[in-house]
């Protein structure tokens, strides 16, 4: 191998005369974050309506919900990002166009909205499959005691649901951090393009897309770490293991492969 | 031709087979009865090293099953098993279940396979059926099935490991006629069975366990007149009452 | 708003789109899928050998490869492609390795780690009495593997290989980020050529939806008839 190795490129500054390599990096890791994390929210917000649309009774509710999870599932992800960064601002009238094209940050707020939006798709899928493997007679319960439908989601439905929820919406959490790489195609400097920039500036490759492996990996042991106790402090003594049937792997394969 | 001499088993801490020491000679037909939990599962197991034991020895046809040198795939494919699920690989037709082992272990040739599987499905009487696969037939025909497709190997001892507790009534009659013919022509047979109709027209010898341990090894006619152990006789009484 | 929309710019690339991009894409899929479930398989199977060294190394690499972004991974292949090769075939200079080539190593490998769980999970699936069936009627490790459990274990999860497919079909347009012409590629250039940015991306996302929706369509009708079986 004729690669000259050079560990310490961290600490040399970078092209732009002000910051170190290492520094740059870090920005990236913090864009990376600041992007899974509000497409995030959008992704839990949207999500949990649509999947709970999907298991209600009505006909349109449900309807609507399939044809939004379907929408999003089939279209790649980087598509969907150049649709809202370059062809929705030229959808809408003029003048909104021209104030988002202009609009400072726009790739992150677009990268957000994109990927937040494909994001709740996947969740809401989550939340469909948390509510169903629920057993069957809760439902009747609640509204047998009276509760109306929506008190009976609130108040029994879904908070069961979401701590069978929590493992696979952790790693789909995971995958919206993994996600948001994506967004570099429309020109945010996250962790994965910062890298990249440090290869083309450095010819240094191997020591920059190494230090954004392991933050990656450092970034994804937090994340399982933290929900792993969230999820411990939040078991119910004695049910889960119980009554509710957790889907076995095959069974969530089933559901929406591997992620 | 199946000597077990001092055979024990731990899972972990607990102990389930406790210095189990049977014979079965040549010809000849032993049934291995206990309440359930009692280790018989686990015992015939051993026998094709299926399970593993950590104390004790067991020769099959005077080959160790647990001497190292052992090429355990050739001596397992001599000793014929049937379980309680059948298994049946649900994959392949029937013929295919019955050949596969044949040709792919024994190295037969396709035809003489073919050959010695059909003579055999039809003596169980399921010719009809041979390019169906398993989830067609009804739990007795897959069970005629899986006997045929251990008898296809040529073994010199067969083992049942409660071939007919997974079936419905109406079925167990139907694969304990093949069992009853299998021994009248004078193959090696040990059993794990509840039938003791079976055993006390089969078998030549009765063998009574209990929590790992052989509590009782004897002769079909004394094991059913006089059973020596009170748990034996409590366990008669128990499953003779209806 | 669609007043000025120009069907025409489609309609003039579309054998450029097709012929070229589209037949990159499908053949990207079709052959990183066949070698992923293969060298997938494999990586399960040492996963379940309980050999420590093959159980490690096979965790690793799949927990590596999930824990980084497909981008990344791109970019960490294109880099390191030609390094292996000149590894490999030994020659004075990193080998040149053309575009296709490139990418399907990338998505090879990466979804190797995906098919490998899928395929733990499907051996895992196979009973274990299947396992002591084979065994009593003789067959050694590699027979029982390859004429009873494997089989059994593609079987069952013949529906979730599928749904990976998909998701590979869609992920392959990433390769955009080498500027490699594949679907999406070829509809970027004829985009940015033309300055008609709307209608080729619109048209590139129909096209796509189309095909994932039609192909997930079918693999649930698969499932439920599978179900019924069952």
């Amino acid at each position: 191998m004729n690669y000259r190795w050079n560990w310490g490129i961290f600490w040399q500054v970078s092209p732009d005369g002000a910051h170190t390599y290492f520094q740059l990096l870090m920005y990236g890791t913090w864009w990376t974050l600041c992007t899974a994390f509000f497409a995030w929210i959008i992704a839990l917000t949207f999500g949990s309506l649509v999947g709970v649309a999907r298991t209600t009774p009505n006909k349109w509710l449900s309807g609507f919900g399939n044809a939004y999870v379907e929408l999003f599932r089939n279209i790649p992800l980087l598509v969907q990002m150049f649709l809202w960064y370059f062809v929705m601002p030229e959808l809408v009238p003029d003048s909104v166009g021209t104030w988002l094209k202009q609009l400072p940050n726009s790739s992150f707020y677009t990268g957000v909205v994109a990927l937040g939006l494909y994001s709740s798709a996947r969740v809401a899928e989550q939340v469909r499959a948390g509510i169903n493997s629920l057993p069957r007679g809760q439902r009747a319960a609640g509204l047998a005691m009276g509760l109306t439908l929506p008190q009976t989601y609130r108040y029994v439905l879904l908070p069961n649901a979401y701590r069978i929820m929590l493992p696979p919406l952790t790693s789909e959490f995971i995958n919206t951090i993994k996600n948001s790489s994506v967004v570099l195609t429309i020109g945010l400097m996250e962790l994965t393009a910062r890298a990249r920039e440090m290869s083309e500036y450095s010819f240094q490759t191997f020591e920059a897309f190494t230090a954004a492996t392991i933050i990656y990996i450092v970034i994804n042991i937090i994340v399982t770490e933290g929900m792993r106790r969230l999820e411990r402090g939040l078991a119910i003594p004695g049910y889960l293991g119980g009554r509710i049937k957790k889907p076995s792997l095959l069974q969530r394969m089933r559901l929406r492969g591997v992620q | 031709m199946i000597e077990m001499d001092n055979v024990s088993k731990w899972y972990g801490p607990v102990q389930v087979l406790k210095n189990c020491t049977l014979n079965v000679s040549k010809g000849e037909v032993v049934v291995v009865c206990g309440p359930s939990g009692s280790g018989k599962s686990t015992l015939i197991k051993t026998v094709n090293a299926l399970e593993p034991f950590q104390q004790g020895q067991i020769t099959v046809a005077g080959i160790s099953v647990k001497d190292k040198k052992t090429d355990l795939a050739k001596l397992r494919a001599r000793i014929g098993m049937v379980f309680q699920h059948f298994e049946l690989f649900p994959h392949l037709s029937v013929k295919r279940n019955l050949t596969i082992a044949q040709i792919k272990v024994l190295g037969r040739s396709e035809d003489e396979a073919m050959k010695k599987g059909l003579a055999l499905l039809d003596r169980v009487g399921l010719s009809a059926h041979a390019n169906k696969y398993p989830g067609e037939l009804s739990g007795g025909q897959q069970q005629r099935v899986a006997i045929a497709r251990a008898l296809a190997m040529d073994p010199i001892a067969m083992l049942f490991d409660e071939p007919t507790s997974a079936l419905d009534p109406e079925m167990i009659k139907e694969v304990l006629d093949v069992m009853v013919a299998l021994a009248s022509e004078g193959m090696t047979m040990m059993v794990v069975t509840h039938e003791m109709g079976f055993a006390r027209e089969v078998a030549k010898r009765v063998v009574f366990m209990d929590r790992g341990e052989i509590v009782e090894d004897a002769q079909t006619v004394d094991f059913f007149g006089k059973p020596r152990s009170e748990r034996a006789q409590t366990f008669l009484s128990k499953i003779l009452a209806h | 708003m669609f007043s000025d929309f120009d069907f025409n710019v489609i309609y003039r690339s579309l054998s450029y789109l097709f012929l070229d991009g589209m037949t990159f894409t499908i053949t990207l899929t079709v052959l990183a899928t066949l070698i992923g479930v293969t060298w997938g398989t494999a990586l399960a199977l040492m996963r379940l050998s309980g050999f420590p060294p093959l159980v490690l190394f096979a965790a690793g690499y799949v927990n590596l490869m999930r824990s980084v972004p497909l981008v990344l991974m791109i970019f960490w292949f294109y880099f390191l492609v030609p390094y292996i090769g000149q590894w490999i075939t030994g020659s004075a200079n990193p080998m040149r390795i053309g575009a296709f080539a490139s990418s399907l190593i990338t998505f090879a490998l990466f979804e190797a780690a995906f098919f490998s769980e899928i395929m733990r999970a499907g051996i895992q699936s196979v009973s274990r009495g299947q396992t002591a069936a084979a065994q009593a009627l003789g067959m050694n490790y590699p027979r029982t593997m390859a004429y009873v459990v494997l089989p059994q274990a593609f079987r069952n999860m013949v529906p979730v290989l599928l749904t990976q497919t998909i998701i590979l079909f869609q992920d392959t347009s990433l390769v955009y980020v080498l500027s490699i012409p594949d679907f999406l590629g070829a509809a970027s250039k004829v985009a940015q050529r033309d300055g008609r940015l709307v209608e080729m991306y619109l048209f590139a996302a129909v096209v796509y939806f189309l095909i994932s929706f039609a192909a997930s369509t079918a693999v649930r009708r698969l499932n439920r008839r599978i179900a019924i079986i069952r």
